[in-house]
């Protein structure tokens, strides 16, 4: 496959960064510079000072006799790394590969990237509207490899976009400089009149490595595409695929099963250690006569439960046919998406031999929030809403077994609603009680069951709760909160009763 | 005479077999389960509680709502008898499990669903009806349109899980695909003579609609862990008031 390369060379980095983060240094001549045997040394400057003929190198003391109020900010060690590692993260929007190229640009493999932005051209005028909008100056270059790029952003004179085949031309006009090389090797090289690459790129390379060492044949080669060169990209792309190579061919549906089950096994627990969980996964079987034949399974969303997946496969195993047996299976998840720890809990659900239930969950979960699903085990208090918690799995089983002895409602509000009631004698249920406005005769009446807050807890006033019916026959939960000689009494209901 | 015992055992036959395309299991077809609902089950054909179909259950008011809790949840005791979770869908949920154990259910088998939005509530509940390992689905739907009941029935025809909707004061009733339409109403509890307390829940339970049954209103109470028939009161409803309601 055809590579493509981009450059993007930051010709004032850090004082760029500094006057985005300053706006009131925007066009204003200042430098970064570092302490040096004694002395401050400039170790970047901005683009306002450098027209000035301020350079990287020059001593503080020599730029302040050319430009006395010349602004100077300390360099601080490590920034260009940080900063270009950031930058990096912000150009994984271009493509997932791209590295940092110390100090001061950024190599991208952008592959079959760019036609998404409509071409190379369009693609590489977002890239610069984007950044210089920022307030970065900046030069960029696509070219086949990474050193043409590199030489192109750096030392180009014309067209940025080099197309395949055209470098060659493009690189002889260029100064030794565009090659990388270390600065004693430039010298020699201009000492000796090379002044541009077309003058030493057709010499034998044994003759060049005699006379300037391996590096200016490795750096000509790389330039021209003869040598791949790696970069290390900023965020690692690790496919999601696992291999299983067979000793002797499989030509079983038994053993067809086993090597699926292993391979599941491992690609789960790799998303499992990722937070990650499968869509699509597709498994490829080489056969020993040459064919190569693949299944694929969809989920409704992310899954990394192996016995469903076993499952879903299992339903596919039939239409593999091994001929003469497999000798290599490949599975691959080519689409995985996030998948919070949460879930898995829902799929290990011991007690639980039907997975459906969890399946429907799962769905649900994916649907509206993992929020949604509740289950409840008992908990030991006596205050009602207390009196049970959330369970955190589906098979969690209860500590203590569901309270039986007191009447408990079938319907409890969630906060109970304050009642008018008439009760003739202390401590003995309402004779009638006005809810929302309507009046409720009561015609039996059982309680009082006495609630105590739990002073660790909180410390509110007891309930008397009792258990009441209406003429109509509806039944009730109210309680009195506090103690009827306290004065300050108030009655509530709590719940309805079937 | 002999042709027509045959004529009359020919429609007997073909009346069991349409109720069976229908969706109603006769009474020999694999284990039948014992709601203990009396003569109440006389109302449906073959006498038996259709499961695996859809029913609907209407409460005006909030007393009436607690009160088709309680015999939903004495319906699902039988239900799950069989070690499978029931699923309770709801947007604004207002049950307190502990009050469920006393219909012979754990409440810890049973699996809420909260929603926020009505919107995912009858995608909720088909889905669940669909799913074959549930022993039922309890959805406390305000409203639904007889297509989107439709969707429900043809899920339960596949799965023949147990549906139990539950209207909580709709706005309107109009006719939808179930099997029944219930309304469940609390009646003042009976006491031994003199005996102080509130007694066993009763309630009065009318069967505005059956399909291929008879409509009628009883009166049950739930005691020691089953249903009991109350049979004073028991009486068929004057078919003037089936036509209006059904």
């Amino acid at each position: 496959m055809e590579r493509r390369f981009a450059y993007i060379w930051f010709c004032h980095l850090t004082t760029d960064q500094l006057a985005i983060r300053k706006p009131e240094l925007k066009g204003i001549p200042f430098v970064l510079a570092a302490p040096e045997r004694g002395r401050m040394v400039i170790r970047a400057v901005s683009p306002a000072a450098n027209a000035a003929g301020i350079v990287v190198g020059m001593v503080l003391a020599d730029a302040r006799a050319l430009m006395p109020d010349l602004k100077m900010f300390d360099q601080q060690p490590g920034k260009e790394e940080r900063l270009l590692r950031a930058l990096a993260a912000w150009f994984l929007r271009y493509t997932p590969v791209a590295a940092i190229d110390l100090p001061d640009g950024l190599i991208l493999d952008i592959t079959g990237c760019a036609h998404l932005w409509g071409g190379e051209q369009n693609y590489l005028e977002d890239i610069l509207a984007r950044l210089s909008a920022a307030g970065y100056h900046l030069r960029a270059a696509i070219t086949d490899t990474v050193g043409m790029s590199w030489a192109v952003a750096r030392y180009g004179t014309g067209r940025v976009i080099i197309e395949r085949g055209a470098q060659r031309e493009i690189l002889k006009a260029m100064p030794p400089a565009g090659l990388r090389l270390a600065p004693e090797i430039l010298d020699r090289l201009s000492k000796l009149g090379f002044y541009r690459i077309g003058s030493f790129i057709d010499m034998p390379r044994a003759v060049l490595r005699r006379r300037f060492g391996v590096s200016i044949a490795e750096r000509l080669d790389q330039a021209l595409g003869l040598v791949t060169e790696t970069i290390t990209p900023v965020q690692p792309v690790v496919p999601f695929d696992e291999r299983l190579p067979c000793l002797e061919p499989i030509r079983t549906a038994n053993g067809i099963q086993i090597a699926i089950r292993n391979l599941l096994e491992q690609i789960c627990l790799r998303l499992l250690r990722e937070n990650k969980g499968l869509r699509k996964s597709v498994l490829t079987y080489y056969r020993v006569d040459g064919v190569v034949q693949k299944i694929e399974i969809g989920t409704n969303q992310a899954v990394r439960n192996m016995e469903h997946l076993f499952k879903l496969f299992e339903l596919k195993i039939s239409t593999i046919r091994p001929g003469l047996g497999i000798e290599l299976f490949v599975l691959e998840a080519p689409i995985v998406e996030a998948l919070s720890r949460q879930q898995e809990t829902l799929w290990t659900a011991a007690h639980q031999e039907d997975t459906a239930v969890a399946n429907l969950l799962d769905r649900v979960a994916g649907r509206v929030g993992a929020g949604a699903v509740h289950r409840y085990l008992p908990d030991e208090h006596h205050w009602p809403e207390r009196s049970l918690k959330q369970a955190a799995s589906l098979d969690q089983q209860p500590d203590i077994p569901w309270p039986e002895d007191q009447p408990r409602p079938v319907s409890l509000l969630p906060k109970p609603e304050p009642i008018q009631v008439t009760s003739p004698v202390p401590d003995y249920p309402p004779m009638l009680f006005i809810y929302k406005g309507k009046v409720h005769k009561i015609r039996r009446a059982d309680g009082p069951e006495r609630i105590e807050q739990e002073w660790w807890i909180d410390n509110g006033l007891q309930r008397d709760y009792y258990c009441v019916e209406d003429e109509s026959g509806a039944r009730y939960w109210v309680f009195r909160s506090g103690h009827y000689d306290s004065g300050a009494t108030q009655w509530y209901l709590h719940g309805f009763f079937a | 005479m002999k042709q027509a015992v045959e004529k009359s055992e020919l429609i007997a036959k073909l009346q069991k077999e349409i109720l069976s395309l229908q969706g109603f299991r006769t009474a020999s077809d694999d284990k039948r389960l014992q709601f203990g609902l009396g003569p109440l089950e006389n109302a449906f054909p073959n006498h038996v509680f259709p499961t695996g179909a859809v029913h609907e259950f209407i409460s005006p008011g909030t007393a009436e709502a607690a009160a088709t809790t309680g015999f939903l949840a004495g319906m699902l005791g039988t239900l799950m008898q069989d070690k499978k979770s029931c699923v309770w869908i709801s947007t604004h949920r207002t049950i307190f499990p502990p009050g469920l154990k006393v219909f012979g259910i754990e409440p810890d088998r049973i699996i809420f669903i909260d929603l926020n939005k009505e919107k995912d509530l009858l995608w909720t509940v088909e889905e669940a009806l669909k799913c074959e390992a549930l022993a039922a689905v309890v959805a406390e739907v305000k409203e639904i349109s007889l297509t989107e009941s439709r969707r429900l029935q043809l899920a339960v025809e596949r799965s023949r899980v147990t549906g139990f909707l539950h209207r909580c004061n709709p706005n309107k009733i109009e006719n939808i695909a179930c099997v029944s339409r219930w309304q469940i109403r609390p009646i003042s509890s009976e006491l031994e003579p003199g005996m102080p307390g509130v007694g066993h829940p009763r309630w009065d339970v009318q069967l505005l609609k059956v399909r291929n049954g008879t409509a009628g209103s009883w009166q049950l109470q739930w005691a020691d862990g089953r249903f009991e028939h109350i049979p004073v009161l028991s009486k068929i409803l004057p078919s003037a008031y089936i036509k209006k309601t059904g």
